[in-house]
């Protein structure tokens, strides 16, 4: 989940990071009083969840009130990648004589959080590490209290930055790593960092993110930065099928049937496990397949569960056909799911033989789930048939009933 | 022969009274394992299928040997059940649960690091040396169907398939000398390299199969390692999740299947591993004649 700048900035201003003067607007008149307030030259912001936003017209520059409250009115309805902004960030906009970069990260392979710092910020890191890699710094520190300061020293002297400087940087890149191990971030990066014409530090930029794991230990921060449970934050905002396969999900403790992501294709994807959903994907495609949904079943969700899943997929305008594919399962109950699928396909008022392309889960209880589908004519197949070639006659299937002709992969 | 766990690894499963658990300690029951205690707080005195519950590891570990702890505990409590683990001397951990913060998995791997010792997982389905042991769940109820013992090391990011994959090797007549489901969390306690050097001591292993995903560096790690220690053994890998490459920041799969920069990809993570020279299946079903060709001294 990523932070909005302004987010991003007060969770550093809690953790002692020096920011800019301002607030945010969610009107141009608004802009224009915080404008009035700071003072002086201004810079407004769009709030998007994106990057590259001076290029994109959603950052400006104003030296009075309406001059800030006309920027104000073209950012707020610029849409950045597809996003309308948050609001806009108005700030008061500073003299910047040298531009650093700060951030954390966890490295998985030392499997340790690690700090880098970089005395070319402004731009991406991973191109400054390419281009000048002598400029990129970097030290692995322990998760264990108390936490070493003296490393954030290290790594900021060892590009040759010594004196108030040195001290001042050591103190924010401590604040910014510890804030990272404290409110459970899996990115922290300030970038700018900025150093004023009067010696000064601040954070200008900020990019935070943290991860789904987290979120129940940082309800309080999360709450504190009104952030609800339904924001997921992602590339895109979750859609309505997808916020009711989260409810479906969340509607039973009992094992997974959700993680849905909406695609615009025609075939219903019921599937899992984790890593068996990328595979049957994959495959789908492969064949020509146009997938209507991506999800993930995995562990042992109830029949109901297995039911609305379905209906779900079901209720997407468009949908044909539905294909039941998973590897071999361990402990999900194929007779379970099978149960399900076709419970939830005669309560959407199909027949399962016709609206079940094909169900290939082999594992526990199948025979018991085999049977049920040969009871409702449904086509199946065994562990001797490929989770690929399940697919690919499920995309076949969607083809014929189209009246599309057979293609040969 | 195997790596991790045989015949004589004895283990205890911390968390025993959970739904799953049970289940799980009926299936190493039934296969054959040395399943020789659990854990659950308040709940000691107890027994799961005739396995003594107690309420502290130290209780176990102090009257015999333990070599190993499988945690399936919740989330919230897997870093203190595994610093307890390890300070009483277990030194094969196995995390099944999911959903832990990075930051805690890395306050384990540091504190296993410390203690000489190694974790399997988190997020993961455990481990099998088939005809030997299993520890977790790994292969079910009917783990028989897809473990065979043989000489093929495998590797997985993904439990299910670990087992897909395992299945697919068994029906062509290609055995398992040891099948770990690594975990699919974006730090885990054992890569993909980091279990190389056991395989490679191994004399019975003649093959490695992966199965990987993007996000991650643990790909290009293995990569790495395969080039660098010209390892004897065959690598062939499979890729899921092609179909993420177009989709950068979008979540899909296991926690550490997010694309987070340029180098973890499916399409990038190919090429590094093919430059190094492991072969790439297409196709699951595929799997077995590569590493027949392979075996056959013939290249990828």
């Amino acid at each position: 989940m990523r932070f909005y700048e302004f987010e991003a900035k007060t969770l550093l201003g809690m953790s002692g990071v020096p920011v800019s003067k301002g607030g945010t607007a969610l009107t141009a008149d608004d802009a224009a009083r915080i404008a009035g307030e700071v003072g002086g030259d201004v810079v407004l912001k769009s709030q998007v969840l994106s990057g590259g936003r001076m290029k994109a017209g959603g950052i400006k520059f104003a030296s009075a009130a309406e001059e800030a409250r006309t920027a104000a009115e073209q950012i707020l309805a610029l849409e950045i990648g597809g996003q309308r902004p948050r609001c806009v960030l108005v700030e008061s906009k500073q003299p910047v004589k040298k531009e650093y970069y700060a951030g954390v990260i966890y490295d998985a392979l030392a499997k340790l959080p690690v700090a880098i710092f970089s005395d070319l910020g402004g731009i991406d890191i991973e191109q400054v590490a390419e281009t000048h890699p002598g400029h990129v710094a970097r030290v692995h520190f322990s998760t264990f209290s108390p936490f070493p300061e003296f490393k954030m020293k290290e790594l900021v002297a060892s590009l040759g930055i010594s004196g108030g400087e040195l001290n001042a940087l050591t103190r924010i890149m401590s604040q910014l790593a510890q804030a990272f191990l404290r409110y459970g971030l899996t990115l922290a990066e300030i970038n700018p960092l900025a150093q004023l014409d009067d010696g000064s530090i601040i954070a200008l930029d900020s990019h935070l993110d943290m991860e789904e794991e987290a979120r129940d230990g940082q309800a309080a921060l999360l709450a504190r930065l009104g952030i609800g449970r339904e924001e997921t934050r992602l590339a895109r905002p979750p859609t309505p099928f997808e916020i009711r396969g989260a409810e479906v999900d969340a509607s039973d403790h009992r094992g997974v049937a959700g993680r849905v992501v909406e695609f615009d294709g025609t075939l219903g994807c019921v599937i899992g496990a984790g890593g068996g959903s990328l595979t049957i994907f994959d495959a789908i495609r492969k064949f020509g397949g146009d997938p209507a949904n991506y999800c993930e079943i995995g562990g042992n969700p109830s029949v109901k569960k297995a039911a609305e899943l379905t209906k779900l997929i079901l209720s997407k305008p468009g949908v044909g056909k539905i294909c039941v594919i998973m590897n071999v399962v361990s402990n999900t109950r194929v007779d379970i799911v099978a149960r399900g699928v076709v419970k939830g396909v005669i309560e959407a008022g199909y027949d399962p033989a016709e609206k079940i392309a094909i169900f290939r889960i082999p594992g526990s209880w199948e025979d018991e789930g085999f049977k049920i589908l040969e009871k409702y004519g449904v086509e199946y197949c065994d562990r001797s048939v490929p989770m690929s070639e399940a697919a690919r006659r499920a995309v076949e299937k969607m083809r014929k009933a189209k009246g599309e002709p057979e293609v040969v992969a | 022969m195997s790596i991790l766990i045989d015949e004589r690894t004895t283990f205890i499963i911390q968390g025993i009274t959970g739904r799953e658990a049970v289940s799980m300690t009926r299936e190493c029951l039934d296969y054959g394992s040395k399943l020789v205690g659990g854990v659950t707080p308040g709940r000691g005195g107890r027994g799961v299928h005739g396995v003594p519950v107690y309420d502290t590891v130290k209780e176990i570990t102090s009257q015999q040997r333990v070599d190993g702890s499988v945690l399936t505990v919740p989330p919230a409590f897997v870093r203190d059940a595994a610093f307890e683990a390890i300070e009483n001397g277990i030194k094969l951990l196995v995390i099944v649960t999911e959903r832990i913060p990075r930051g805690e998995v890395a306050q384990v791997c540091e504190h296993a690091r410390m203690h000489g010792a190694r974790l399997i997982g988190p997020n993961c389905l455990g481990l099998i040396s088939p005809g030997k042991s299993k520890m977790g769940g790994i292969g079910g109820a009917a783990v028989k169907r897809a473990y065979t013992p043989g000489h093929i090391g495998v590797m997985s990011r993904s439990g299910g398939m670990t087992t897909e994959i395992s299945n697919t090797l068994t029906a062509a007549g290609f055995g398992q000398s040891t099948a770990v489901s690594i975990g699919g969390d974006a730090i885990i306690g054992s890569t993909y390299a980091e279990l190389m050097p056991l395989f490679e001591a191994d004399p019975e292993t003649e093959a490695i199969v992966i199965y990987s995903e993007p996000g991650g560096p643990m790909e290009a790690q293995l990569a790495e390692y395969v080039r660098a220690t010209k390892s004897r053994l065959p690598v062939v890998a499979f890729m899921a999740g092609k179909f993420m490459d177009a989709m950068p920041g979008m979540r899909f799969g296991h926690a550490g299947t997010i694309v987070e920069g340029r180098a973890d990809t499916a399409a990038e993570k190919i090429a590094r591993m093919q430059d190094a020279g492991i072969s790439v299946a297409e196709a699951i079903q595929d799997i077995p004649e590569i590493v027949r060709s392979r075996l056959n001294g013939k290249g990828a």
